[in-house]
């Protein structure tokens, strides 16, 4: 697959400096890619999977995209989604709700504070007694502490605050903890990936673990991985969120889809995490 | 679309004569007019049809925007700046509201 290695005008040395900030396991993957870069972070793009894992190597929906999408992901300026982006650093530390906090009230500098959060979600919630994902956590922060109205799902509001929080993970390696409470949503989750529905009778895994990097009409299949959300979808004109892309996923196969934050959703945003382990966070992806 | 922000990439320093790359994106979701709503209505247009940049009151380049546009149009663009001053960009939307951003550079 040579054409996933090349990158347009953004070769890099990845040898030296990327062996440096990975663990001993992925070095010898390191040596011989050539992974794109964002400024000077370094996006990981391809690497070896956790055990247990069904596939030879876990590879980054950037990797399928044309040089031209990769282009505007891995230049802050060009990218769009970097609109909402902008707009969610000022809601940061904007006062919000009756108990007249914001963000930054508690949170304080968001590139300190929110450092690594969104490489480490969905994560367990002891009080709510579910795993969080970005959405109910900022939520949660919103209606209990802050005391403010919860924001939609797919709302302007939250897609940009969960993609600036996410900005500031970017370049770490998602590593979510499916251990514990949360083996039962891990498992759950799994059972949906491999299990079939819609008139056309296909699951996840039919895609993106059998078929990726072939096309699927006009377009590349990738492994469907998550660690680019929310993204900006140039099919969408706008940001995006997980759940939204596997909305559009399961009508796409005509199956009844569930509804963004439900259970089902949230399970399978765990274990597609899981499945992601390794990858960097590139939030605010673009996407075709 | 109040909301529209333009964001703006001009090098804050160039040589005399220099040849730069302006970058340009706003947010705006350029309604083509062709699209329908659920109940089958035409959703009017509603579009950036015009974006110019200005150097120290003289136009440097301009274009007109078609509804196949894209949202959140992206601009990029090259300017020779002979002197120090201002770039003024100018976008004008359907609705007759016009975004305005500027920034200044320096020739050494």
């Amino acid at each position: 697959m040579k054409w996933a290695r090349t990158f347009s005008g953004k070769s890099i040395c990845a040898g030296v400096a990327t062996a440096a900030l990975l663990s001993s396991a992925m070095i010898a993957q390191a040596e011989d890619a050539e992974f794109p870069k964002v400024g000077d972070t370094i996006l990981t793009t391809r690497v070896a999977p956790p055990e247990g894992h069904p596939l030879s190597e876990v590879i980054s929906g950037l990797e399928y995209r044309t040089s031209e999408t990769k282009d505007l992901q891995l230049d802050d300026f060009n990218n769009p989604g970097f609109l909402l982006v902008d707009e969610a650093e000022e809601a940061w530390s904007t006062v919000d709700g009756a108990a007249g906090k914001s963000c930054e009230s508690c949170h304080g500098d968001a590139s300190e504070s929110m450092k690594g959060v969104r490489a480490a979600m969905p994560k367990w919630n002891e009080a709510a007694g579910r795993p969080f994902t970005l959405e109910n956590q900022i939520n949660a922060c919103r209606t209990e502490r802050m005391e403010a109205d919860a924001w939609k799902w797919e709302s302007n509001a939250m897609l940009g605050m969960t993609a600036y929080v996410g900005l500031q993970s970017r370049g770490m390696p998602v590593d979510v903890d499916v251990s514990g409470p949360m083996k039962p949503w891990f498992e759950r989750g799994k059972e949906l990936y491999y299990t079939r529905v819609g008139q056309l009778d296909m699951s996840c895994s039919n895609c993106h673990e059998d078929n990726y990097g072939n096309y699927i009409r006009a377009d590349k299949l990738s492994q469907g991985q998550s660690n680019g959300f929310p993204t900006y979808r140039f099919k969408w004109q706008k940001m995006g969120s997980l759940h939204r892309r596997f909305k559009g996923c399961m009508e796409n196969i005509r199956a009844t889809a569930f509804k963004r934050g439900s259970d089902e959703f949230v399970a399978l945003e765990t274990y597609l995490a899981w499945r992601g382990t390794g990858l960097t966070d590139e939030t605010p992806a673009v996407r075709n | 679309m109040a909301q529209a922000k333009p964001r703006v990439k001009v090098p804050k320093k160039a040589s005399k004569d220099e040849v730069i790359a302006i970058k340009t994106l706003i947010s705006h979701k350029m309604e083509s007019g062709q699209r329908k709503d659920k109940e089958g209505n035409v959703i009017p247009r509603q579009i950036i049809n015009k974006f110019t940049c200005e150097f120290n009151g003289k136009m440097v380049f301009g274009c007109d925007l078609e509804p196949a546009v894209s949202a959140n149009p992206y601009l990029e663009f090259n300017v020779r700046v002979p002197e120090s001053g201002t770039f003024k960009f100018s976008w004008v939307d359907d609705d007759g509201s016009v975004y305005t951003k500027e920034s200044k550079i320096t020739v050494e």
